[in-house]
């Protein structure tokens, strides 16, 4: 009896794939790095109040287009506010509606996948072809199309965004569904007279979550830069609130003056989306079986 | 072959009519009574009667959609409210601007990313494969605008090289023209480069983990024949279908550069009619992008079957 325990101790312990996917995750530099810009730019979102020496919208006509100082360390803009204050609350509407519309995005498209993917094939056929129509509508024209029809504000932007990203969780989870259909632990479940619904909320979801959370991390991504994209036309956050897109487009037309006007809020966006990119790259393969 | 592509032609028509019901379908997402939001400034009661009457809003939203797809199939887009002129005239004159800008970008894109994945790929694990992933990361992570200013900044403001805007047309004078668009080329195929050579990496790495590679390396050839004649060309059916799905996005990409380039194209198109709550322009720009995206799908397809003989003769 004992033998047989000390036997069982010595055997390695079996590792929860969760537990796997963070000691693959943690192996893999770009990704930390990643992680902890993102969690940096929530912090920083979060707490702007604390963090920002000016307020946002506070004007100063002595301070119109000041270059980079100690007293304005990102310069200012073409009515004397503070770019480091902007860019930081900045970050609220970007992060903002990077996580918003991709939680929308999955909202819709899980369940339509799954229903599509474990449903009657009726149903199957209708929610597949509308997704086919849907992507193939290229995704910026698509969003701008939406937000222009239901009006500029972020919020628009958000749902605009959001509904041009569903189709894409719905054909990810459907495929990832239609793979796992016909695993045992599927076929075992129907065996024992679970519903359909039970089947595909509590064994088939949790069997496809990993590959629902990269994608969801690669398109904050995507979502950022349409956000971004969206105000810089006007179409998302509306002056005088930030955001980095808008503040690109009033930067754009006092590049001879003040180029510092254009540089901060384009790296804020690069750095959010590259950090999102690197984590989902990250993600993606330490959630690779393949992977070791 | 053609029996192939009969196929693929009949399985697109249900996408080509959901795709245009969800177009019709984002009048009705307008606020409130869409003959007032139409009119815009306009208050004039029969103003907006004519409006009513021209985009038949006082019919049933079926009448109206049967009578906006009969419209569309014989090729009449609307009218634009704002430039009083057939929306699918506007659409043909500036398409062939989009057009080149995107060809241009996609040579660009090619011209970076291939070679790029190439070499990442042969050279596995070495500074010039982390050169490259850097060089996809930059490309995939630039928002397209920003880096469009930041050009402009360099190339226009500081060493006076380029133009900052407009567009001339190649017919007119091919040099200026190249001036006038090679900067906003390379912001849009700079994010597909990114992407190409990410896809180029990976298809090459299998490649070179095939039994064919080892046997044409058996045989004595050179290592660069291999990787070339062998190894890449056996890699490019994921290659021609990922560059055709992004000759797509391009014309996404192409809303915002063209804006900031002040390029007359596609992009432009859909931007002021945004602006300018021309509604028809907007849905004309979605259908045509739309069916343009659709066709380049089509041409991947045919593309993906031309160089692989093994889907050519199945």
């Amino acid at each position: 009896m004992s033998a047989s325990v000390a036997a069982l101790a010595a055997e390695p312990a079996i590792e929860s794939p969760r537990r796997r996917a963070w000691r693959r995750l943690k192996r893999r530099k770009g990704a930390m790095v990643g992680l902890a810009v993102i969690v940096a730019l929530v912090l920083m979102a979060v707490f702007a109040p604390l963090i920002a020496p000016y307020d946002p919208a506070q004007q100063s006509w002595s301070a119109v287009r000041k270059a980079p100082s100690a007293a304005h360390w990102f310069g200012t803009d073409e009515v004397g506010r503070d770019l480091f204050t902007r860019v930081i609350y900045g970050a609220r509407a970007s992060l903002m509606a990077g996580v918003i519309s991709v939680v929308l995005a999955t909202s819709l498209g899980v369940p339509l996948g799954l229903t599509a993917g474990y449903g009657p094939a009726w149903l199957d056929l209708i929610i597949s072809r509308v997704t086919d129509a849907m992507l193939s509508m290229p995704f910026l024209i698509l969003a701008i199309a939406l937000a222009a029809f239901l009006g500029p504000s972020l919020s628009n932007a958000m749902i605009a965004i959001g509904v041009t990203a569903t189709p894409i969780f719905v054909r990810l989870t459907r495929g990832q569904v239609m793979a796992v259909r016909t695993e045992d632990y599927v076929e075992s479940a129907r065996a024992i007279g679970n519903p359909r619904w039970r089947i595909a909320l509590r064994h088939i979801l949790p069997n496809v979550a990993p590959q629902i959370l990269v994608q969801m991390t690669l398109t904050i991504a995507t979502a950022i830069i349409a956000e971004a994209s969206l105000s810089f036309l006007g179409l998302g956050q509306q002056p005088p609130a930030p955001s980095w897109g808008s503040m690109l487009n009033s930067a754009q037309r006092f590049l001879t003056n003040a180029p510092w006007m254009a540089v901060w809020p384009g790296l804020a966006i690069f750095v959010a989306v590259l950090s999102f990119n690197l984590l989902g790259d990250g993600l993606r393969d330490a959630f690779d079986p393949r992977e070791k | 072959m053609v029996q192939l592509i009969g196929r693929r032609l009949i399985q697109l028509v249900p996408t080509i009519i959901i795709i245009s019901m969800l177009i019709f379908g984002l009048q009705q997402l307008l606020p409130g009574d869409p003959a007032l939001v139409m009119a815009g400034e306009e208050r004039d009661p029969e103003v907006i009667e004519q409006i009513r009457r021209q985009y038949r809003l006082d019919q049933p939203i079926p009448v109206q959609y049967f009578y906006w797809l009969k419209g569309v199939a014989t090729g009449d887009l609307g009218e634009s409210m704002r430039l009083k002129e057939p929306v699918a005239r506007l659409v043909m004159q500036k398409l062939p601007v989009t057009l080149q800008l995107a060809s241009m970008a996609m040579i660009i894109a090619i011209l970076i990313g291939i070679p790029a994945g190439v070499v990442s790929a042969v050279k596995k694990d070495t500074v010039w494969d982390y050169l490259a992933n850097i060089l996809s990361l930059w490309g995939i992570s630039t928002p397209n605008f920003w880096l469009g200013i930041m050009l402009i900044f360099l190339f226009t403001v500081k060493l006076g090289w380029l133009p900052a805007s407009g567009y001339v047309s190649p017919f007119v004078d091919p040099a200026q023209s190249l001036k006038t668009t090679i900067l906003p080329a390379f912001v849009l195929g700079n994010a597909i480069a990114g992407i190409l050579m990410r896809h180029t990496r990976a298809a090459v790495l299998q490649a070179m983990n095939s039994d064919y590679v080892r046997t044409a390396r058996a045989k004595g050839l050179l290592e660069g024949r291999v990787v070339l004649r062998h190894a890449l060309r056996n890699a490019l059916t994921p290659i021609i279908t990922i560059g055709s799905l992004e000759f797509g996005t391009l014309l996404s990409g192409a809303v915002l550069t063209e804006q900031i380039f002040s390029i007359p194209g596609f992009g432009k198109l859909i931007v002021d009619a945004v602006f300018n709550r021309d509604y028809a322009v907007v849905q004309g720009v979605v259908l045509v992008t739309s069916a343009t995206y659709i066709l380049l799908n089509l041409v991947a397809d045919i593309g993906y079957i031309l160089v692989n003989p093994r889907l050519r003769t199945s």
